[in-house]
């Protein structure tokens, strides 16, 4: 893979820097893209899709801690609702508190491995679905509960794979392309 | 995975400071959502320009995907065609046999049902569609189901109007950007949609379930007269919706009414028609509405007789009052 052999200490390396707007932009973008994405591969007539822009933020916020400052849930978040069908302010609230949530975990369990990452994950996917669901009635369109159990799990066993898509973003960010000098 | 080390900044102050706003920014932000989602909870139209905005920006990525997946639709179409041809053909050429002779007859139908209509001086009841567009997005990862159209208010679209495909009503617009507009589709708990059963007109409610079915509410109750398979159509109580759309067929029965599979399946065709909204005006059978003039005169006279037994009273009252002196 030509990143990857630009990654380890090729020639081609020396004297070459990755971009900084693109190290710091692409957690953002990502996200913001994810947000927009489940809408448009289909036209569906139930909650199926999983919700790929809260996935993606917590696969930034395990992969690289600190990356996406602490209030970034709020702007996120805002994104987020401008295209979720939910009224607005409810990803900004849920992702913020998500934010200050992930810190404290990581605070008291600072030594994570993958399985760790999944269940933390999955807890806040579920707890986020929930909510959702509960929002959602509240403001006029309460459905069965039922229907939002397959989209949990479709999002619980697609979420390594959101990370590792991520993860391949995040190689991509770093990637040395800047000539210097 | 070893721990971050960012969370000891050392002696620096500016570092205290910023992981402190940071935290502070991230609570406002909650605050601040938390307010902004109870606000919207009763009204959910708030901040429509927003999305506007942000569906207008991303209108034309999302009806290059709508394209993508109408070709693939029809690609998968071509390919499944291959093994089905041959018994498909002939059950067509049976078909068209049939649909001809059909076709004659529906056009003899058409005259002697426009000459009729001709005598008793009505109008024809056919919408003429506003715009035609895309389905571009829905809201697939949420609870509620909104679409969204390839059509603004650029293409005259306005709020309230009904969208269907050229199988049945898809659901209204809501809110209208510049070149989308966001659809409440009537598959959404929210969205209710008076009915009558084609056959014989026995009135009823469409709710959407939120999983692509509908619950049919009949208005009279007592012994559920439906029966699996029963065809509804739209009738037009009330406005919005024109009368004598198809919208679903019961699928299954309940106590006071039906489970019903919406038509207009939205994954099948993503063409869409936005029509005039309907006023119940418009319809010639119905009576005229009252005279607005007469009823202000009316309205006039009644307060005027109020005013006049108000004098009358107080004249009495003060009758009364002068006589007590008086004594």
């Amino acid at each position: 893979m030509p990143a990857n052999r630009l990654l380890r200490g090729s020639a081609r390396q020396i004297s070459r820097a990755p971009s900084p707007l693109i190290a710091y932009a692409a957690p953002w973008v990502t996200v913001a893209l994810a947000s927009c994405l489940p809408g448009w591969p289909l036209i569906s007539m139930a909650p199926i899709m999983p919700p790929l822009g809260f996935m993606t933020l917590l696969a930034w916020r395990q992969l690289r801690p600190g990356l996406l400052p602490v209030w970034a849930g709020a702007v996120l978040g805002m994104v987020d609702d401008l295209f979720s069908g939910a009224p607005f302010g409810a990803a900004m609230a849920l992702w913020s508190i998500t934010m200050i949530v992930m810190d404290l975990i990581e605070a008291r369990f600072p030594w994570r491995n993958f399985l760790t990452d999944w269940l933390v994950a999955g807890v806040f996917i579920a707890a986020y679905l929930a909510l959702g669901w509960v929002i959602a009635g509240h403001s006029g369109g309460a459905i069965a509960p039922a229907l939002v159990v397959p989209q949990g799990l479709v999002a619980l066993l697609a979420y390594p794979m959101v990370g590792r898509t991520v993860g391949l973003i995040d190689r991509w960010r770093l990637m040395r392309f800047r000539v210097l000098g | 995975m070893a721990p971050p080390g960012n969370r000891r900044p050392g002696y620096s102050r500016r570092a205290h400071n910023n992981i402190f706003f940071a935290y502070v920014a991230a609570a406002v932000g909650t605050v601040v959502g938390g307010a902004l989602l109870f606000g919207s909870m009763g009204n959910t139209g708030n901040f429509a320009s927003l999305r506007n905005l942000a569906s207008d920006v991303t209108q034309p990525a999302a009806q290059l995907t709508a394209q993508g997946r109408s070709a693939a639709g029809g690609a998968w179409g071509v390919a499944a065609g291959y093994f089905t041809s041959g018994p498909e053909n002939a059950r067509l050429k049976k078909e068209v046999a049939l649909g001809r002779v059909q076709a004659v007859e529906l056009a003899a139908v058409k005259q002697e049902n426009e000459r009729l209509k001709a005598m008793l001086g009505l109008t024809s009841d056919t919408p003429k569609p506003i715009a035609f567009g895309w389905l571009v997005a829905s809201t697939s990862a949420s609870a509620r189901r909104y679409a969204t159209i390839s059509v603004g208010s650029l293409q005259g679209v306005k709020s309230g109007m009904p969208v269907r495909t050229h199988q049945g009503l898809i659901g209204r617009v809501l809110e209208v950007g510049l070149h989308s507009a966001r659809v409440l589709m009537i598959t959404d708990p929210e969205s209710v949609v008076p009915v009558r059963r084609a056959s014989d007109s026995i009135p009823a409610f469409a709710t959407g379930k939120g999983d692509g079915t509908l619950q049919l509410r009949l208005l009279t109750l007592g012994i559920n007269p439906l029966k699996v398979g029963d065809a509804f159509v739209t009738s037009g109580s009330g406005g919005l919706y024109w009368p004598g759309a198809p919208i679903a067929v019961v699928s299954s029965l309940t106590r006071d009414g039906a489970i019903a599979r919406v038509l207009g399946d939205p994954a099948v065709s993503e063409m869409v028609a936005v029509l005039p909204a309907w006023a119940p005006g418009d319809d010639p059978t119905l009576p005229p509405p009252a005279d607005p003039v007469k009823a202000k005169a009316d309205a006039d006279a009644a307060a005027k007789a109020a005013a006049k037994a108000d004098a009358q009273a107080k004249a009495t009252a003060a009758k009364a009052a002068k006589q007590k002196a008086a004594q």
